[in-house]
């Protein structure tokens, strides 16, 4: 559609970006200031230059959890989307079935993320959770509270459960947007099932597929409440990923010089994998 | 539907549905029995647990805490982010591109970078512990969303009605609340459903801006471990209780869902 | 806003930003800018150029403050370098 150039509809924006600004550049400065200064309280507080972001960028144990991090979200990733478009290839197209599909699916979305955590914790516990136990009467050693391994499965399958609905409800929303026209012209020329899903499908999928791969990439970038509440970051660090690390940090310790230039740090990672997703997505756009 | 595709789909709800009814099966049980082994089915069916909830004002306290706030944070980001979506859709303006950008980077950021300027600024302005700070706070992440969802909405309504309505002499505040808004009512309920779903969900930043006359469900529910260990019934019930609301409102959209999930943008 | 914890070089780092920013508005107003494609991959405007520009000045500092002993002053001349490069030619 061709917008009209009319700087008058800052006007209709200021709302929105007053509203944002107050929460997001106060703290953000905040945050800057904090990052630069060795504080222990209000009035006994001094500068001291780069030297967090020295000691912060230099610590193994923050490498790890970034590593960590990287390789979680790249296992979600790689989970989550091709079972999330199995998944939406699947559904019924119409009808009341097609609600019902949607409602099952979009329930474990609405669910509190701690909850969502105290559910795999109790359905996980050899004693009293269905999970724990059938694997126990299997046979198999099972324990996510001890073994990293096991924890570390355990969380990957929770998050799995948690947001494989939403990349399925976007890529089932996609999928309905292509016209039928194109599914009888394959019917002619006798494709096959999976050049239709090849040439057909995955083409007009893409759009939604890179708003699924960001939202998922940034949610489970962020992800702190239900490992938190699930196996508390442990056994060891196995589970300790990038905000657990810094709410720790800044909570827990105090340590406020440290946790402010890490904070900046994540943010800049953040901000540069948001800008290639979205640069990506405006092309795709204007395709 | 064949049953190639129906066996896949059956056993992806099997596995959604597991942990959940094994959450709503605790609940009905004593905690003798939930400790004393496993049984598929309780076997002294018990409504003891969701009694505890609501006679205790600390606990159905939590719940209209949370509400209060989630239905707040909804109506604040729908009214602010409705003109914005309107001028993302229709004008070209100074900085619309890097502003846009800007809004979903606030998306994007995680809450933990934010949590202790958060405390400190809204202590310092006196909102501490209301339920308008926990809405004004997690506005950071659902208006920019609620931007997004209701641009896309907006652009797939055709600007001829905009110029034919101004043609016939509507002003625009009239033109956007009589016409315009009713063109995008499902746009309108599924922004709705994502605001609150995203700050029903939302634990870490409800938390730490609260400490008991706001004090959400998410919070309260950690009460149940004591010197006795874990009341995992009561922990159950309350989980179960927290799943309602979701349910509740996802029915009332359930015929833009498909839409609503690919953000109007297909 | 005591609890701020304002100090000098972050002040003017804001001041900076800000006084960056409006420079950046009241030039596009004056004389909007055409979008082009330079040695960067992609179609870019003014804005887009300086984000690109900022951004790689803050990892090149973290890269200088993380991996080497140089002075920092050194990653703040080699951004200003850069800055311009990607401005003019970007």
């Amino acid at each position: 559609m061709n917008k009209v150039p009319n700087n008058k509809a800052w006007w209709l924006v200021l709302p929105v970006f007053l509203l944002v600004a107050f929460s997001a550049v106060v703290p953000m400065m905040t945050v800057v200031n904090y990052s630069v200064q060795d504080i222990f309280d209000a009035s006994n507080r001094y500068f001291v230059g780069a030297d967090w972001y020295r000691q912060v960028l230099r610590d193994p144990a923050l490498h790890d959890a970034l590593l960590r991090q990287f390789i979680y979200s790249g296992c979600v990733l790689l989970i989550e989307i091709p079972l999330g478009i199995a998944i939406a290839l699947t559904m019924p197209t119409k009808g009341r079935m097609a609600s019902v599909c949607l409602i099952i699916m979009a329930i474990p979305l609405l669910i509190p993320w701690n909850v969502v955590g105290t559910i795999w914790q109790i359905f996980g516990r050899a004693d009293i959770g269905l999970l724990g136990a059938t694997l126990a009467k299997l046979g198999v050693s099972y324990n996510y509270a001890g073994d990293p391994l096991d924890a570390w499965v355990t969380v990957l399958v929770m998050d799995v459960w948690h947001w494989t609905s939403l990349v399925a409800l976007l890529c089932y929303s996609g999928l309905r947007a292509i016209p039928d026209v194109y599914y009888q012209a394959a019917r002619i020329d006798r494709a096959s099932g999976w050049a239709v899903f090849r040439h057909i499908q995955l083409p007009k999928l893409k759009s939604v597929l890179l708003i699924a791969v960001m939202l998922r990439f940034m949610d489970s970038f962020m992800i702190y409440t239900e490992p938190f509440v699930l196996t508390g970051g442990g056994p060891g660090n196995a589970t300790t990923f990038l905000s657990q690390t810094l709410t720790r940090m800044a909570v827990g310790q105090f340590d406020l010089g440290p946790a402010a230039a890490f904070s900046l740090v994540y943010f800049l990672i953040i901000l540069l994998v948001s800008w290639l997703f979205y640069t990506a997505m405006t092309h795709a756009d204007k395709e | 539907m064949t049953l190639r595709k129906a066996v896949p789909l059956l056993l992806y709800f099997f596995f959604l549905l597991v942990p959940i009814y094994w959450l709503l099966n605790m609940s009905f049980k004593s905690n003798t029995e939930i400790l004393g082994g496993l049984t598929l089915w309780p076997q002294a069916f018990t409504f003891d647990n969701y009694r505890v909830i609501f006679t205790d004002p600390s606990w159905y306290s939590g719940y209209l805490n949370s509400l209060y706030y989630v239905c707040l944070n909804t109506v604040i980001s729908l009214a602010v982010a409705l003109p914005a979506a309107y001028a993302f859709s229709r004008y070209r303006f100074l900085g619309d591109r890097h502003l846009f950008f800007w809004l979903l980077t606030n998306r994007m950021a995680p809450p933990a970078v934010f949590l202790l300027p958060f405390f400190q600024l809204y202590s310092s302005i006196g909102l501490f512990d209301t339920h308008i700070a926990v809405a004004l706070a997690h506005c950071l992440f659902n208006v920019p969303l609620a931007v997004w969802i209701l641009e896309g909405f907006m652009s797939g309504v055709p600007k001829e009605i905009d110029e034919t309505a101004y043609i016939d002499g509507y002003s625009f505040p009239r033109f956007f609340v009589k016409i315009f808004l009713p063109l995008i009512g499902s746009g309108i309920g599924v922004t709705a459903f994502f605001c609150f779903m995203f700050s029903w969900v939302e634990l870490l930043l409800a938390r730490t801006l609260t400490s008991v006359s706001a004090k959400p469900i998410a919070a309260v529910m950690t009460r149940t471990v004591s010197a006795s260990g874990i009341d995992w019934g009561v922990l159950a019930a309350a989980g179960v209780l927290t799943i309602l609301p979701g349910m509740l409102v996802i029915w009332f959209v359930r015929n833009h869902v498909a839409k609503g999930f690919a953000l109007g943008r297909v | 806003m005591e609890w701020m914890a304002w100090t000098l070089p972050t002040a003017l780092f804001f001041v900076a930003v800000g006084v960056l920013l409006s420079c950046m508005t009241v030039f596009e107003l004056r004389r909007p800018c055409v979008e082009r494609r330079g040695f960067l991959p992609l179609v870019t405007s003014r804005g887009d150029r300086l984000f690109i520009g900022l951004l790689a000045s803050a990892y090149l500092h973290l890269a200088v403050i993380g991996a080497s002993d140089w002075p920092l002053w050194v990653a703040s001349l080699l951004s200003l370098a850069w800055l311009v490069v990607v401005l003019r030619w970007g």
